[in-house]
């Protein structure tokens, strides 16, 4: 789950006064060792040796695996499992788009609208990281049970093609926008809050209804909010399988679901690998295509 | 139909928030169901029974504990790795720069279920037992880059003036990073490792690629999601998420109380 | 560090410092007299600041030296140095209330009984009943008052003021600039004041150095550098100036004869920084008369004829805009003495004596 901590979007280059400046690099190096360290043995390693094991031939007992090059291990991968692929960018994407739209108007409320309610406000949006999250959306089983009020609601006005929102591919999006939303909240508030309200009413003294006002200067301003948000959002909810196991059926499964597989239960390590490194590879691409003007220093 | 229309974004955003809550609000309210039957998801019954005898199923309270000692564990470890790095990226220039930062960031962008096997691709090859401290190892590795952005955007806020002030007033750097620094950017090392704690006492996908057979409170979860899950854990769930909540809110309150108590008795 | 180090003369020794091929100081070399208020006044990016930051030791510079008394501290550590300063921002440790902001100091230099002389010196700043408040919740000028408080309790040898009133409005400006004189009359260290605001280095300083391009371009008492600017850059920077670009035709006795677009000037030799060639004839505006064309003007006096293009009546002077023959606007401060006033449209003649004139160099065009 990243980032809560949205103020180091668009910051601006490290600036050093004077004698701090020519503080030698040895120290920063000591103090990075502890902690780079720690990512290069339990995160690039671990990363590298996925790939060495997606690229490894099957022998003959089952769950062992010789050192191998086999990169038809990749083919095989895509052509099982693209219809899941498909499926799970497609799952997270709307559930990124739907999230944006319930986000938006809570974070503006939060940003221009609460006055001294502020503070107390972003606590209640951080305050669902304090409970469960899989007793959370274990909850939607209660809320959007068959019997349910709400699905009674939408089967009444003849609304659910499967007669039932439990166990379909629109409770497993319902759940995916729910956990992800204070993710989406957080970065777009932090980038309205930056907004001087005065610009809208300079927009207003020029003749800009509210809706153009909206449009014209204060959407673009948050852009950076959105990009932000929309990045926490998407890249956990691709490689969920929780929502899909709890809320969804079997046809619904995404490809964390088709990872742990084969992980846990067939034993089936090169697919498994192989499936986590095209995953991260169309989830990278996407982020470099959205991030390419931003440096580094404003990712982190 | 005027006043709808003005009110329009406040009333959307207490929706919104109602939305948030509403999950939690089950989960709390079925804390005191009894159950017709295994599955806790309809209500049945008015009971304490939970709450009375919170420990009553074996392995909840196991769990729990475990997944606390993992907890602090981690993020001590986690919250220390990750303050060194990000005073490293504030104050220091050295070369290297870019590439610690693209491996800062790159465990937020990696969806936990590569973090997870990967990690357990790791373990297994090197025949390393898989159970509480491949847990930890993996949440250590996981909080650091939260603890650095958060650091790290606490110290960029701070006022450079304040430690060239120390400086001019016979502070070395020794004292100067005892008495301004450290103070003064304590608070976004305790927000860090509180956000730490609850990524990792709430983890589920890497813990449970890593566990082996141990049980921490989220795998003890999901394990009895398909059996029924026991009305202790929504009881244990909820008092966690009211104790966290009560604690935020009144260190906020007690906080703009008294800031307000005092800007009135100051005079200009 | 002792505290008994008394007040000494500071002084700076072809004092350089470039940041890559920019140069904020350019081989400066000064003395600040001990005692004294001191302004280092200039515009922004004139190296006033890094001046000041260098002598701090929050800056090392390029080459050359720092001496307080005959100690050279150019290598020292600031906090090592017998030298404090005044922030521009104030920089008040957020997370101390007032009193342990002023002991900050004395605590770091071991001093263990420190409650006496930070109360003493919040007496001294009218701050003692604030002394558990934090900084946050006082007024702009009451936080000002604490960071001098929290420098000067360490008896410096000289007190640095990094344009520490900056941030007051008018009226507080003008309340801490008496304010700050006081005490400094009172405590007797060297304070060295940087500031653009010239009015605010006149009425504060013993001593005021004009600051330019990271050079020194003239220097003395207030009452001497405004009468007598050495250079067109001085002459506009501190007041203003009426300038006119002529060439010496001649000498007189103790006067330069200056002739300028047809018209003739006399010039005191010793009011000029050139004796021969292209020169700028300058005059300020407060010390010209000004009367209907045609009107009887002094022999001796210097003569401007023109047009009056504006007049601006402020209650106690009336200025005017006056078109001259050779195109420039000049301008003229008349005191309301009497009841005639000139409007826009009338022809006029300017006058005033030679003495008030001085001469520069003509500046490299700008």
């Amino acid at each position: 789950m990243p980032a809560l901590a949205p103020t180091s979007g668009g910051s601006s280059p490290v600036v050093l006064s004077g004698a701090a400046a020519q503080r030698r690099p040895r120290t920063a190096y000591l103090l990075l060792l502890p902690g780079l360290a720690w990512l290069a043995i339990f995160f690039v390693v671990p990363l590298v040796s996925l790939f060495f094991t997606s690229l490894q031939a099957p022998t003959g007992k089952s769950g062992v695996y010789e050192p191998a090059f086999q990169v038809s291990n990749y083919l095989e991968a895509i052509q099982e499992y693209w219809p899941t692929f498909v499926k799970s960018f497609v799952y997270s994407g709307v559930a990124t788009v739907l999230a944006l739209i319930i986000a938006y108007p809570l974070a503006y409320f939060i940003a221009f609208r609460a006055g001294k309610w502020r503070a107390l406000l972003l606590v209640l949006v951080v305050a669902p990281f304090f409970a469960s999250f899989l007793l959370r959306t274990y909850a939607w089983r209660t809320i959007l049970a068959d019997e349910g009020f709400i699905t009674s609601f939408f089967n009444a006005l003849h609304l659910l093609p499967e007669g039932r929102i439990l166990n379909t591919p629109i409770a497993v999006v319902l759940g995916l926008t729910y956990n992800f939303l204070p993710f989406m909240i957080l970065p777009l508030y932090a980038a309205l809050e930056r907004i001087d309200p005065r610009l809208i009413e300079a927009a207003g003294d020029l003749y800009a209804s509210p809706f153009t006002g909206f449009r014209k200067v204060i959407w673009p301003l948050s852009l950076p909010g959105v990009v932000a948000g929309t990045l926490l959002t998407f890249i956990p909810a691709s490689g969920d399988y929780i929502n899909a196991t709890l809320l969804g059926s079997p046809s619904d499964r995404m490809v964390g679901n088709a990872i742990q597989t084969n992980f846990l239960q067939f034993r089936d390590y090169p697919i498994a690998s192989a499936l986590s490194f095209i995953l991260m590879a169309i989830i990278l691409t996407v982020v470099f295509v959205y991030v390419r003007r931003a440096g580094t220093e404003d990712l982190v | 139909m005027r006043w709808l229309r003005k009110n329009l974004i406040p009333i959307i955003g207490i929706l919104v928030l109602i939305y948030l809550f509403v999950p939690i609000a089950v989960v709390a309210v079925l804390s005191f169901n009894k159950p017709d039957g295994k599955f806790n998801i309809a209500w049945n019954q008015f009971s304490l029974e939970a709450w009375q005898n919170i420990c009553g199923v074996p392995g909840v309270c196991g769990s729990f504990v475990t997944s606390i000692q993992i907890g602090l564990i981690a993020t001590l470890m986690g919250t220390i790795f990750g303050t060194l790095i990000a005073f490293a990226l504030v104050r220091y220039r050295f070369r290297g720069r870019s590439t610690t930062n693209l491996l800062i960031f790159l465990p937020m962008a990696t969806p936990e279920v590569v973090l997870g096997s990967s990690l357990l691709a790791l373990f297994l090859n090197l025949a390393f037992p898989l159970g509480f401290w491949t847990v930890t190892i993996a949440h250590i590795m996981f909080i650091i880059s939260f603890v650095v952005v958060t650091v790290k955007a606490r110290l960029q806020g701070m006022d450079p003036r304040l430690e060239e002030a120390a400086r001019d007033l016979y502070a070395d750097p020794k004292a100067t990073f005892r008495y301004v620094t450290f103070p003064l950017v304590l608070p976004g090392i305790l927000g860090a490792a509180l956000l730490g704690f609850a990524l990792s006492f709430d983890d589920y996908i890497i813990s449970a690629f890593n566990a082996g057979t141990l049980v921490t409170f989220p795998i003890y979860i999901w394990g009895a999601a398909q059996r029924g899950i026991p009305v202790q854990v929504n009881a244990l769930a909820t008092l966690v998420f009211v104790i966290a909540l009560v604690t935020v809110v009144s260190v906020q309150v007690v906080g703009s109380r008294r800031r307000r108590k005092l800007e009135s008795a100051v005079g200009t | 560090m002792a505290a008994t180090d008394g007040v000494q003369d500071l002084k700076l020794v072809n004092l350089v410092k470039t940041f890559g091929d920019f140069v904020a100081v350019d081989d400066l070399t000064l003395t600040f007299p001990a005692g004294s208020f001191f302004a280092l006044l200039g515009p922004s990016g004139c190296g006033k600041t890094t001046t000041l930051r260098m002598v701090a030791g929050l800056e090392d510079p390029t080459s050359g030296q720092i001496m307080l008394g005959e100690t050279d501290i150019t290598r020292e550590k600031p906090y090592k140095r017998h030298v404090n300063t005044v922030f521009q921002s104030y920089a008040l440790f957020p997370h101390l209330d007032i009193f342990e902001n002023v002991a900050f100091g004395l605590r770091r230099r071991g001093i263990k009984d420190v409650k006496g002389p930070v109360n003493d010196m919040l007496e001294l700043v009218e701050l003692g009943p604030l002394a558990r408040r934090k900084p946050a919740q006082l007024s702009g000028g009451q936080q000002q008052r604490v960071a001098v408080a929290r420098a000067l309790i360490n008896q410096p040898g000289v007190l640095l003021l990094d344009e520490p009133l900056g941030a007051l409005d008018l009226k507080l400006r003008r309340q801490m600039q008496i304010e700050l004189k006081r005490i400094q009359t009172e405590v007797g260290t060297t304070f060295v004041h940087v500031t653009h605001d010239q009015e605010e280095a006149m009425t504060m300083a013993d001593t005021v150095a004009v600051m330019n391009n990271g050079r020194i371009e003239q220097m003395g008492a207030p009452v001497d550098i405004y009468e007598l600017p050495r250079t067109a850059f001085v002459a506009n920077f501190l007041g203003q100036s009426n300038m006119v670009a002529g060439t010496v035709s001649g000498k007189s006795g103790d006067d330069l004869i200056v002739s300028a677009f047809g018209a003739s000037f006399t010039v005191p030799s010793a009011r000029s920084a050139r004796q021969d060639g292209a020169i700028l004839v300058g005059v300020r505006p407060e010390k010209l008369a000004i009367a209907s064309a045609g009107s009887s003007v002094p022999d001796r006096s210097n003569r401007v004829t023109g047009k009056v293009t504006d007049a601006s009546f402020t209650g106690v002077s009336t200025q005017y805009l006056v078109m001259t023959s050779w195109g420039d606007e000049w301008m003229v401060f008349e005191q309301n003495r009497s009841a005639d006033i000139l409007r826009p449209g009338d022809e006029v003649v300017i006058h005033w004596a030679p003495e008030h004139t001085f001469g520069l160099d003509v500046p490299p065009e700008a």
